[in-house]
């Protein structure tokens, strides 16, 4: 890999061209040529950069869709000689079908919840004093750094048949409980896992409003529900859009939370597609729901941009 | 600001802060939870049975384990450093030049951000069968996967990262005051080395942090990309998860959670020092 250590350190080059600062004073070709060796300079500072994300990563994005197009054979490799479809009809079958829309529909409840949840958690952070606020905010940060697999494994200790959680439902009287390998456990873990992602967006928004203006909504006797209907939720509505996103695009990819809390049943696409290349050796179908997953959150991702969102 | 209508009352008053009392509840109780049961002399994972410091005895006595913590420690390391480099002059390039197939580069920088880890594992996968069945045909050496696969398909998701926090630092920067040292005739790497990145530091701190704690966190692309013998700490603890759960994995979690605190409170740290904003990473 000789893209590793190439040009990477090299300096900014040093004064291509010609001297840039006398530009103000200069004839319009002169200007030009100025302007060209900008361009070039910026090229230039762009290309490591570029190279290494066309090389690891267009370059393997293209692969998964050929491979998408190709055929398993009996030996579970794949031939890339003829191009078909074989692999997205088998993406309509009802088992894929299934998996697919039951994903969609953890993810989307996942997305809910947190918006629930994050919400009027934001405002309550967007009203708090400075100092309030920022010891608030590390504590929100201190989840959305920790390791996540740490984190999902924490449920897996409490939701356990012996573990607190069922402990405490049996002192109560409600029976032993059986949350974990259920999709209300994978949801829990998801929720857990992505909650900061939403809150932190939120609060940004929240926090560039002008309260000025929820202000003058109550004290032109709009009642708490109108003003955050017809002011709050409209002005905040670019952090709304990028949690969501934030917290839908890995829900619906996620992988390692429903192998930890979820059981046999409760497959999503995450897992199907590496059971497809690590133990079914049926590439072209993983690739192809690889690829389908792909297509979705870049439309999701145009749409917000579409939407008038700029911060991710 | 003594009588804002801004700020709730009453029930709705109530109800908030009941919301952010549930909130923390939820975000801090599994987690203590988790580090009081490392300390329990129970096999039974979520049991308590009397203090012990036995599971973490076992860490240390485990060689695996010790073997992936280096492994991490590596990939982490070296990921960070190239990251680094390439997301910040990707950032400098985009924020301060205008140049042909800009739009397209800032789309493909876009693009890791958004696509599912699966995806990304996939697509690497899939890169790496190919590219090193190219170079044994080519080359005739024979390169497996292992350490050099995981480093590069970790740097492919972290430059992005790297150059969206170094780029909201770059945007907050005063333009005129590069300009200024240039007018006083200082070449552009000088301008770069004394005023441009001294202002940045902040963010490109916090632009590697980002990328460390992305590195030290990944299950999944390193999982497709790992060749024998070269097993981060995630993926292998994932395993052992899966092959059914022991006290042990209580105390690696606690262990690994200990040292991501820790990194956030230093990044913290760093960017009280710059005056940065906490949340620029996450905007």
């Amino acid at each position: 890999m000789t893209v590793l250590d190439s040009p990477s350190s090299a300096p900014p080059p040093e004064s291509v061209g010609l001297p840039v600062e006398d530009a103000d004073v200069a004839t319009p070709e002169f200007e030009r040529a100025a302007e060209r060796a900008a361009s070039r300079r910026g090229f230039l500072i762009a290309l490591p950069a570029y190279a290494y994300l066309v090389l690891f990563f267009a370059i393997p994005l293209v692969i998964v869709m050929v491979y998408s197009f190709g055929t398993r054979n009996r030996f579970g490799d794949t031939e890339l000689a003829n191009w078909n479809l074989d692999a997205y009809r088998k993406l309509t079958e009802p088992l894929v079908r299934d998996i697919f829309f039951r994903s969609l529909w953890l993810a989307i409840l996942t997305t809910v919840i947190c918006l629930v949840i994050a919400y009027p958690f934001a405002y309550f952070l967007a009203t708090r004093t400075p100092t309030v606020r920022n010891v608030m905010l590390v504590f929100v940060m201190i989840p959305f750094w920790s390791n996540f697999l740490v984190r999902n494994f924490a449920w897996r200790v409490i939701l356990g048949t012996d573990g607190p959680f069922s402990r405490t439902t049996q002192a109560l009287g409600l029976g032993e409980s059986r949350i974990l390998f259920t999709p209300t456990a994978v949801v829990l873990g998801l929720v857990y896992g992505f909650l900061p992602f939403m809150i932190l967006p939120l609060y940004a928004a929240i926090e560039r409003i002008d309260l000025g203006l929820v202000e003058a909504s109550r004290d032109l006797y709009a009642s708490g529900w109108q003003t955050f209907r017809r002011v709050l939720l409209p002005l905040s509505m670019p952090g709304v859009i990028a949690g969501s996103i934030l917290v839908f695009i890995p829900s619906l990819g996620a992988y390692v939370t429903p192998e930890i809390l979820g059981g046999a049943k409760t497959t999503l696409m995450g897992s199907y597609i590496v059971t497809q290349f690590l133990t079914a050796r049926n590439w072209p179908v993983g690739a192809s729901l690889s690829f389908t997953l792909t297509v979705i959150m870049l439309f999701a991702t145009i749409l917000y941009f579409r939407k008038g969102g700029r911060t991710l | 600001m003594s009588e804002s209508t801004a700020k709730p009352k009453g029930l709705t008053k109530g109800l908030l802060t009941a919301n952010a009392v549930f909130v923390y509840l939820f975000f801090y109780a599994p987690i203590a939870l988790l580090v009081v049961f490392s300390f329990s002399d129970n096999r039974n994972v979520g049991t308590w049975g009397g203090f012990t410091l036995g599971w973490y005895r076992d860490f240390l006595d485990n060689e695996p384990i010790q073997g992936a913590i280096w492994v991490s420690l590596k990939v982490a390391f070296a990921s960070t450093v190239v990251s680094v480099v390439l997301g910040t002059m990707a950032a400098l390039a985009l924020e301060r030049f205008r140049f042909r197939g800009q739009r397209v580069f800032d789309a493909l920088l876009y693009l890791p951000i958004i696509i599912p880890d699966v995806t990304m594992a996939v697509m690497m996968l899939l890169f790496f069968s190919q590219a090193l069945d190219l170079i044994d045909t080519v080359f005739g050496v024979q390169y497996a996967k292992g350490l050099t696969t995981i480093i590069v398909s970790h740097i492919a998701f972290c430059i992005s990262f790297v150059s969206i926090v170094v780029r909201a630092r770059l945007a907050g920067m005063d333009e005129r005051l590069e300009e200024a040292a240039m007018d006083l005739y200082a070449t552009r790497w000088k301008t770069f080395r004394h005023i441009t990145l001294p202002l940045i530091a902040p963010g490109v701190a916090g632009g590697a942090l980002l990328a460390l704690t992305l590195s030290l966190d990944d299950v999944v692309v390193t999982q497709f990309v790992a060749g024998p013998g070269s097993t981060t700490l995630p993926v292998y603890v994932f395993g052992l998860i899966r092959r059914g759960v022991t006290p042990l994995i209580n105390s690696v979690s606690v262990v690994m959670l200990a040292a991501s605190i820790l990194l956030v409170l230093f990044s913290l740290v760093l960017q009280r020092r710059g005056g940065g904003s906490v949340t620029a990473s996450a905007e």
